[in-house]
């Protein structure tokens, strides 16, 4: 097994060193990917066309909001997976509030609780923060979400999970996570309903108030809203999911003790 | 020799993502414990990742991100802020007083498709571990050979 | 509403999984059954404990919800051929974001994945109709999260195969994979182990598919399909290393996918262990969108002329489909469980479709299509009968099936009618499948592939009539008793009555029958649709 592995790692290296010589250089400006009229187009364009500064951001959420959508899903899928494998019977949440039977010393380790009692207020705030100028600066619903999901796991690690548990209850996870997704989608449908292609959010800018004549116009602005929306979206469904997969893998569906 | 120096040393980003994708492809394929295999996938997947967000720089360019506080982008290179009534060549107007000019910035594509591949990687191992766990609960090993022994006994 | 059909088809089942999640949310009104003072859960089969909750409710809903949703899939599909058969391609840029090409993720339906679709959505449904009985029993009580999985997997398929952008083809793989994995985990004891295998090779497959689709990026610059074929031939890249590997890496990333031999060690376990109802699912659908992508891949972004060219490897590929289809038939004869057997002749079928597409000719690339339809209907009615037989006769060997055709009329005659199709007796679909491909393999002069064609349809005739000898002649063997706990209704407590399944589940083996039927007699029509994009493609005739 050991021989064969080695065959065909070696295999598979080479045969991706074989291109190598045929690729740009590191960084080169001329490469064709930075060349090319797409990436061109979404680095001059994406303020005119969508008023957001972060490209990034305006390619995930707007050109290419049709795959994040997706991703979102990718996410949905996993933690409902990770339900399904690892899950009992029924999600009710008495299984989980029972008291735990016994409690390890250093469990009520002042220290560590008073330390994420300061602490985590200030992560989700930061969160929110991400989520809401990822249109601005690095940031967005993915990164927001994951901040988000941590703060939650940082509480079960310093309690104990049936006590992060009874903050969000495990219906609840699956609740906001779709809750997300249906945000997301959602957006995307209305602009179906209103006859333009899914994901067209300048197709929404009837929901805006009137622009001024010297701003900018509305059909751009929602598209700019429309992303902030989505990302909101996202930063439900991934901070959910992130805290589920934390409960399901440390309990191994128990979700009574666990780390 | 140049062309080490070629295909070495200017492609080296390129080198190093393929060693580092051998590296978790062989653990993946080789090792007998499912969560090092878990570790491998891991590790493989990074390293296309890394792969795609080297494919984005630019030299001499800033992050993806259309500043607007005043002063148009930075080269990273020079430390003067650029003054915002320059022209810059090739460059493009917005709102009348920046210059966006695509060479200085990054291309953001590859960030995009990685922020998603890195979604998917996390996702499958989430997946991997999940399952590895409901093998432990029902044959209480996480070793394949103890396992693959496990079921050869079972079958009749 | 028409011009949205590509987003309605995949919309529905996506909201439809969301809801069927949220099912699976309930206020628990009174308290369950303590539980036992160990607190193992216990694990396959027997549910977890009874629930004072009136839990076929539950079960009703989702079940409701999700043949609502690929009923909807399916209009959409039908819409779609509808469209494209008289006005050609259509290209659906989601946000509106149509030019330059490639800013934007494009939609593509043209008649080769138009009719793909249907195929899909078909399967997809009829599967869903067959689940409302097993359901509950094979995933114990997990019913919401089973039937999210499976609308989710119906939804990555059909995603896969309506894109036109390469990169949003990786993002619903993953869908479809992940949403696979959980299917095929929440079966029986093994199948967890061959879950976990799945699990390993299936990201190889789908980080070389992500791998390729890389390199050709950083050569073109584009991920839209047609966008990159553009630029390929416009700067003369077909001799460009990067692309001639990108190409070989995207292969090989669906070869993995698809089960071609020899990267097929994890189809057989995977889809044996599951629960009936993913087997049912997956093992149709899965291997033939890879199937798709391949031709979509050769066909679309790089091109016949590249594909079969620029590499000239089309001769090995073609022995290696040629030497799959015998090796997994030999296979296929030594199994004793019909499942595992059926699943060798997957592994088979597969290297049908992979050497009639490298045949590099007219008749073998509309055979592979052909039989893209054809074998995904056959795979149904082969699953869905064995499902039923093996759950009404409680074992899994093919021994055990006797004296079936007395008992169970309706089940043995539309499984007799698909194992005709797979032999490959006219007017079913399977023949014609066949004759295209081996006509392709003799003007393309792969003997050796037309030899392992008549080889394989051979062993299937024997496989299958010591099935049906089985059934019609057979008898008990004297000590068989034992179809003790009478779960699901018709048996009563005495050994060997066995009688006809429930309606739900006979109907939709006896519709993909009867569809085997319909495929069939349909051919020229079929082919005629095909045959206009491959024309569009200019897919050259004659030999390779």
């Amino acid at each position: 097994m050991k021989a064969l592995g080695l065959m065909v790692v070696v295999v598979v290296g080479a045969l991706l060193l074989y291109a190598v010589g045929d690729f740009p250089a590191w960084g080169d400006p001329q490469s064709p990917a930075s060349q090319h009229e797409i990436s061109r187009h979404f680095i001059t364009q994406s303020i005119p066309e969508t008023a957001v500064p972060n490209m990034v951001t305006a390619v995930l959420a707007d050109y290419r909001g049709y795959d994040t959508m997706f991703e979102t899903v990718v996410i949905f899928t996993a933690g409902l997976a990770i339900i399904g494998i690892l899950g009992m019977a029924r999600l009710t949440d008495r299984e989980s509030l029972k008291p735990m039977a016994e409690t390890r010393p250093g469990d009520r380790d002042m220290i560590v609780i008073n330390t994420c009692r300061q602490v985590i207020p200030i992560m989700q705030l930061f969160a929110f923060y991400v989520v809401a100028h990822g249109h601005h600066s690095p940031g967005g619903g993915f990164q927001g979400g994951v901040i988000l999901g941590a703060s939650f796991i940082l509480w079960a690690i310093a309690r104990d999970l049936p006590t992060a548990l009874q903050g969000i209850k495990p219906r609840r996870i699956v609740f906001l996570a779709a809750l997300g997704v249906v945000i997301y989608a959602g957006t995307g449908v209305l602009s179906l309903a209103m006859d333009a292609k899914l994901l067209d959010y300048s197709a929404l800018h009837g929901f805006l108030p009137p622009a001024p004549a010297d701003a900018v116009p509305n059909e751009i602005m929602a598209r700019s809203h429309g992303m902030l929306i989505v990302e909101i979206g996202v930063a439900f469904t991934v901070s959910a999911i992130m805290f589920g997969i934390y409960t399901y893998l440390s309990s191994m569906g128990r979700l009574k003790g666990g780390l | 020799m140049d062309i080490f120096q070629d295909i070495v040393i200017a492609r080296f980003n390129y080198w190093i993502y393929v060693i580092l994708m051998m590296v978790g492809l062989h653990a993946m394929i080789v090792k007998n414990n499912l969560i090092k295999k878990l570790i491998g996938m891991s590790i493989f997947q990074a390293a296309i990742i890394l792969f795609f967000v080297s494919v984005g720089v630019k030299d001499g360019a800033t992050i993806p991100i259309v500043s607007h506080h005043g002063h148009a982008e930075e080269s990273a290179e020079t430390w003067h802020s650029v003054d915002p009534g320059h022209p810059d060549e090739g460059a493009v107007h917005d709102h009348g007083h920046h210059e966006i000019n695509p060479d200085r910035h990054a291309n953001p594509l590859p960030h995009v498709l990685m922020l998603t591949a890195i979604v998917v990687g996390v996702a499958t191992l989430g997946v991997g571990l999940a399952v590895s766990q409901k093998i432990y609960r029902e044959y209480g090993t996480l070793e394949e050979n103890e396992l693959l022994e496990k079921l050869r006994s079972n079958d009749g | 509403m028409a011009d949205h059909a590509p987003a309605i088809l995949l919309i529905a089942p996506l909201f439809a999984a969301i809801l069927v999640s949220l099912a699976g949310i309930r206020r628990p009104a009174r308290r369950r059954i303590p539980a036992a003072p160990s607190d193992e859960p216990t694990i396959g089969g027997k549910p977890f404990e009874s629930s004072e909750f009136p839990q076929f409710k539950e079960d009703k809903v989702c079940f409701m919800l999700t043949l609502a949703a690929l009923t909807v899939s399916l209009v959409a599909a039908l819409t779609m051929l509808g469209q494209v058969i008289e006005g050609g391609a259509i290209r659906y840029f989601v946000g509106n974001w149509s030019a330059p090409l490639g800013i934007g993720i494009e939609l593509r339906v043209d008649h080769i994945n138009a009719l793909v679709l249907v195929m899909i959505s078909t399967v997809a449904l009829l599967a869903a109709f067959y689940s409302h009985h097993r359901v509950e029993e094979e995933t114990s009580g997990r019913t919401s999260q089973y039937y999210t999985m499976f609308l989710l997997c119906a939804m990555g398929l059909m995603g896969m195969t309506v894109t036109g952008d390469a990169f949003n083809l990786y993002v619903l793989l993953e869908v479809a994979a992940l949403s696979g994995y959980a299917l095929v985990a929440m079966g029986d004891k093994r199948a967890s182990v061959a879950a976990f295998n799945y699990i390993i090779i299936g990201t190889i497959g789908a980080s070389f598919y992500l791998l390729g689709v890389g390199y050709l990026y950083i050569k073109t610059g584009s991920l839209n399909m047609i966008g990159i074929r553009e630029i390929i031939a416009e700067q003369g890249l077909a001799e460009s290393k990067t692309i001639q590997v990108a190409f070989i890496l995207i292969l090989v990333g669906v070869f993995i996918k698809m089960a071609f031999f020899p990267l097929y060690a994890w189809l057989p376990n995977a889809y044996t262990h599951a629960p009936s109802t993913s087997a049912c699912l997956m093992a149709p659908l899965v291997t033939k969108v890879s199937i798709y992508i391949m031709v979509r891949m050769m066909l679309t972004v790089f091109g016949p002329s590249f594909a079969f060219d620029a590499i000239g490897w089309g001769d090995a590929v073609v022995l290696l489909a040629a030497i799959g289809i015998i090796a997994s038939s030999l296979i296929a004869l030594a199994q004793t469980e019909l499942k595992k057997m059926l699943c060798f002749l997957v592994v088979a079928e597969v290297g049908y479709m992979v050497g009639g597409a490298w045949l590099a000719n007219h008749h073998g690339m509309v055979g592979a299509i052909y039989h893209i339809l054809s074998d995904g209907l056959m795979t149904l009615c082969m699953f869905l009968g064995a499902s039923i037989l093996l759950f009404k006769t409680r074992q899994t060997s093919i021994s055990g099936l006797v004296d079936l055709y007395r008992k169970m009329p309706l089940t043995m005659a539309a499984f007799t009618l698909g194992m005709l199709s797979m032999i490959g007796v006219p007017p079913t679909c399977g023949f014609f499948s066949k004759y295209f491909l081996i006509r392709g393999g003799i003007e393309a002069g792969q003997w050796l592939y037309v030899v392992a064609l008549l080889f394989s349809s051979l062993v299937n005739a024997i496989l299958f009539f010591r099935i049906i000898e089985k059934a019609f002649f057979g008898e008990l063997p004297a000590a068989e008793t034992g179809h003790g706990h009478a779960a699901q209704g018709h048996h009563k407590d005495e050994a060997s009555v066995i009688d006809e399944a429930p309606l739900s589940m006979v109907a939709p083996l006896a519709i993909a029958a009867v569809g085997l039927l319909f495929i069939g007699l349909n051919t020229r029509e079929i082919v005629t649709v095909i045959e206009q994009t491959l024309n569009v493609l200019a897919l050259t005739g004659g030999g390779g």
